[in-house]
Order: structure tokens, then C-alpha cells, then sequence
């Protein structure tokens, strides 16, 4: 019996935990935002609305891009601190790169 | 600087000490095996044979106008450094070549300063191949509009100066996913063309960006078709590889064939796999100089040899 109280307490912290970990989540990077860091996308996938405007920065010392090989978006040479945005209003999955490092592969899920 | 008298004509020895790459270093490539003349002996009659040749070639590279971050805050003013100290050279090379990486990040206005200051070299042929950071905006953009008349906007295309066959290749347009650079099949069907019916003892020297053999894959340094490209130039008997891109020397010997990727007279970047990745590299302002540089090539014909001399700012 106190095996069962004890486990409903630690499963009840638990949860709220849980609960509060996507917040703080949020609060450390803006949402609908991917950025370069180290020579990555982060996220690498992101999923947002129909109608969402994707925020990409470069947090890198050296230029990005973001390129789309099916030609839907393209950046110009992103400099340390300079973002690109786009505005995704049909569903589906868009991969891109970037084309100075093109091993950097990423992709938005728009749905 | 004093030289090790006792030179060791393995190829082990050879590989140790271009691993040095220090200011004024200079090798001779003869049948197939590099040796390191020390410069003052190099410069007397006794060793005037083993290095005299035809014209003397300039390679500059990864001028990165429009840089301006911690790792050089001026690299407008570390270009004409090396504009100075290449016009004070006292044998004047015969043509520049830049390996590319000439703007920063393809701007007009970038373009504009670094043609401003190039035409400060007092030598006045000049022959460029892009850089990934020249054509950011893809093909027909601001780099061929300026550079690409020698190429029908293509970005490819070879001359000769001299006795010498020059090969201006561009493999900065093709990436691949692995992230390696690439040539294209249509490049590749050109240079078998370009080569074919010439003499194999035409001195060929070969001139693009990335790398032309893989120095680090995970880094992107290296060319992912480069292979068959070499298959073309394996019977000629000296040919000789200028590359760029990583912003420091790292060399190669494959018998008749000599790789070699120049320093920047921008910033220096790391050693392969020592950091996030091969972005510029911060160093100490009063180290800058000597991280910086410019390479000069010697094409002999008699015997068929290739000499690099690479250099820095201090």
C-alpha cells in the first residue's frame, strides 16, 4: 500500500514534469524557427500549419544557405545573423539543403 | 630559416617535411619525387639548373571580400597586403590564377571591391574559376557576368601560355548530397575533348576550387567525379593541381601528378576534423599573417617539372 501511494505521488510529479517541459521548450526558441548552428538545420524537421512563415537564421561564423531542390524557396548567403523567411501555404513535406554545405539537409512538414 | 642537408628522397621524407609549409619553401618535383630546396641555395648558380624554368605563375585564393568577423575584420586590407608584397616580388609572375571563394557571398558590391583591388596587381593577366561563395545565387548570376566571358558563361575553359596548357575547371556547381564537390558529365565529356590529341609532354596545370582528390569527406573537401577527371590527365608528363577552399596547404604527389590546395589572404580555417566544421578559424592577430598567403609555380620543360613556392604575409 505504500508501494502504490508512492508510485502515484512519483507518477503524479511526474506528469506534471512532463507538462511542463514543452514550455520551456518555447520559451528556448521561438517556434516556427529553424536555425545553423554548427553546420546543422535545427530542427531538422520542423511541422507547422498551412499559412505558417518559416523563420530561418544563420547563427554560424560561416554563410548558409537555404535551397530547395525542387525550386520552392532560395535564399540568398545568409551572414552570421542574417535569416530568410518563406510562407508555406500548401501541405506537404519540402525538403531542402544548403547549397555551400549541402551534406546540412533539413526539412518542413507543412500540414 | 636553415634546411636539412641530409634530404631523404623517400617518399616518406618528402611527405614529412612538406608538412612544414613555412614561409618560403620551396620544391622541386623531379621524376616523380618531391624534394625541399632550401631558398638561399636555390638562389645560387650551383642549383640555378634544378630550378630555372619557363615563366613563373601566381596562385592566389579565397579572397573573401565582404568577410568581415573576428577571424579578420579587414580583409580588404590583408588582400592588398598581398597585392604589395606579390608586386615587390623580384621575378614577376607571367599570369595570376584565383582559385575562387573571390566575394564572400556573391554580392555585386563585394565583386566590385575585389576587382578594384585585383587590378592593383602589376600583373595584369588574370584568370579566375568560382568559389561555392561566388555563385550562391546559382548559374548566370553575378560571378559570370563579370568572369564568365572566358567561358561562355559556363564557367569552364582552358588557354595556353607559353608551352603550357591551363584547365580552368568549376566544381562548385554540382553538389552532391555526400557534399562533396562535382564536376558534371558534360564538364567531364569537355575535358576529354580539351585534352585529347595533346602532346604528354604538354605541362598541364589544372585549376578549380574544391579539391581535387579527397582530403577529408566529412568536411566536404574533395571532388566527388574528380576520378575520372584524372583519368584524362594520368599520361601527360607534368601536371600540376591548384586548389583552394580550405584555406590552408595540403599537398600530393601521385607520380607525374601534383595536388595542391593554397593558403587564403583571408582568414586561415582548421585542420580536417578539428572543430564544428570548416569555418573560419580566430586566431591570435599577430599569428594572422603568417596563416595567410600566396603560392608562385614554376612550369619547367627541361626536364618536364612543376616547382611551388608557397609564401605568407609574415
Amino acid at each position: 500500500m505504500f508501494d502504490i501511494r508512492r508510485r502515484a505521488a512519483t507518477v503524479a510529479v511526474a506528469t506534471m514534469m512532463l507538462a511542463a517541459v514543452p514550455l520551456s521548450f518555447a520559451q528556448a526558441q521561438d517556434a516556427n524557427t529553424v536555425v545553423m548552428k554548427n553546420f546543422d538545420f535545427s530542427p531538422m524537421m520542423l511541422t507547422v500549419k498551412a499559412g505558417t512563415t518559416v523563420t530561418w537564421k544563420n547563427m554560424d561564423g560561416e554563410p548558409h544557405t537555404v535551397v530547395s531542390p525542387d525550386g520552392v524557396f532560395r535564399s540568398h548567403a545568409l551572414d552570421q545573423g542574417d535569416t530568410f523567411t518563406y510562407k508555406f501555404d500548401t501541405p506537404g513535406t519540402y525538403k531542402y539543403i544548403c547549397s555551400i554545405h549541402p551534406k546540412m539537409m533539413a526539412a518542413i512538414v507543412v500540414q | 630559416m636553415s634546411s636539412d642537408r641530409e634530404i631523404d628522397q623517400s617518399r616518406r621524407g618528402a611527405l614529412k617535411c612538406l608538412a612544414f609549409g613555412g614561409a618560403g619553401t620551396l620544391f622541386v618535383l623531379s621524376a616523380g619525387i618531391l624534394m625541399p630546396v632550401d631558398v638561399a641555395l636555390a638562389a645560387s648558380k650551383k642549383a640555378a639548373g634544378a630550378v630555372t624554368g619557363t615563366p613563373l605563375f601566381l596562385q592566389i585564393s579565397d579572397t573573401h571580400i565582404g568577410f568581415n568577423k573576428e577571424a579578420n575584420p579587414d580583409v580588404a586590407g590583408t588582400l592588398k597586403e598581398t597585392i604589395a608584397y606579390v608586386n615587390a616580388m623580384p621575378i614577376k609572375p607571367a599570369l595570376t590564377i584565383h582559385t575562387g571563394d573571390i566575394s564572400h557571398l556573391s554580392k555585386p558590391e563585394e565583386f566590385d571591391l575585389a576587382q578594384q583591388l585585383l587590378s592593383g596587381l602589376n600583373i595584369t593577366e588574370l584568370h579566375t574559376v568560382p568559389g561555392e561563395h561566388d555563385v550562391t545565387d546559382g548559374p548566370g548570376t553575378e560571378y559570370f557576368n563579370r568572369f564568365g566571358a572566358a567561358s561562355g558563361g559556363k564557367g569552364y575553359y582552358s588557354f595556353d601560355h607559353d608551352g603550357v596548357h591551363f584547365i580552368a575547371l568549376v566544381n562548385v556547381m554540382n553538389f552532391k548530397a555526400n557534399g562533396l564537390g562535382a564536376l558534371g558529365d558534360d564538364q567531364l565529356a569537355w575535358l576529354e575533348q580539351d585534352l585529347k590529341g595533346r602532346s604528354s609532354s604538354t605541362p598541364i596545370v589544372v585549376f578549380a576550387h574544391m579539391p581535387m582528390w579527397t582530403i577529408y569527406e566529412p568536411w566536404g573537401w574533395g571532388t566527388g567525379d574528380s576520378d575520372q577527371a584524372m583519368s584524362y590527365l594520368r599520361r601527360f608528363g607534368s601536371v600540376t593541381v591548384l586548389n583552394g577552399h580550405i584555406h590552408q596547404i595540403v599537398q600530393k604527389v601521385e607520380g607525374n601528378i601534383t595536388f595542391h590546395t593554397a593558403r587564403s589572404t583571408a582568414y586561415p580555417q582548421p585542420t580536417a576534423g578539428n572543430g564544428p566544421g570548416p569555418g573560419p578559424l580566430k586566431v591570435p592577430s599577430d599569428q594572422l599573417a603568417k596563416m595567410l598567403g600566396v603560392t608562385s609555380i614554376r612550369i619547367n620543360t627541361h626536364p618536364l617539372s612543376a616547382a611551388l613556392a608557397d609564401t605568407t604575409l609574415a
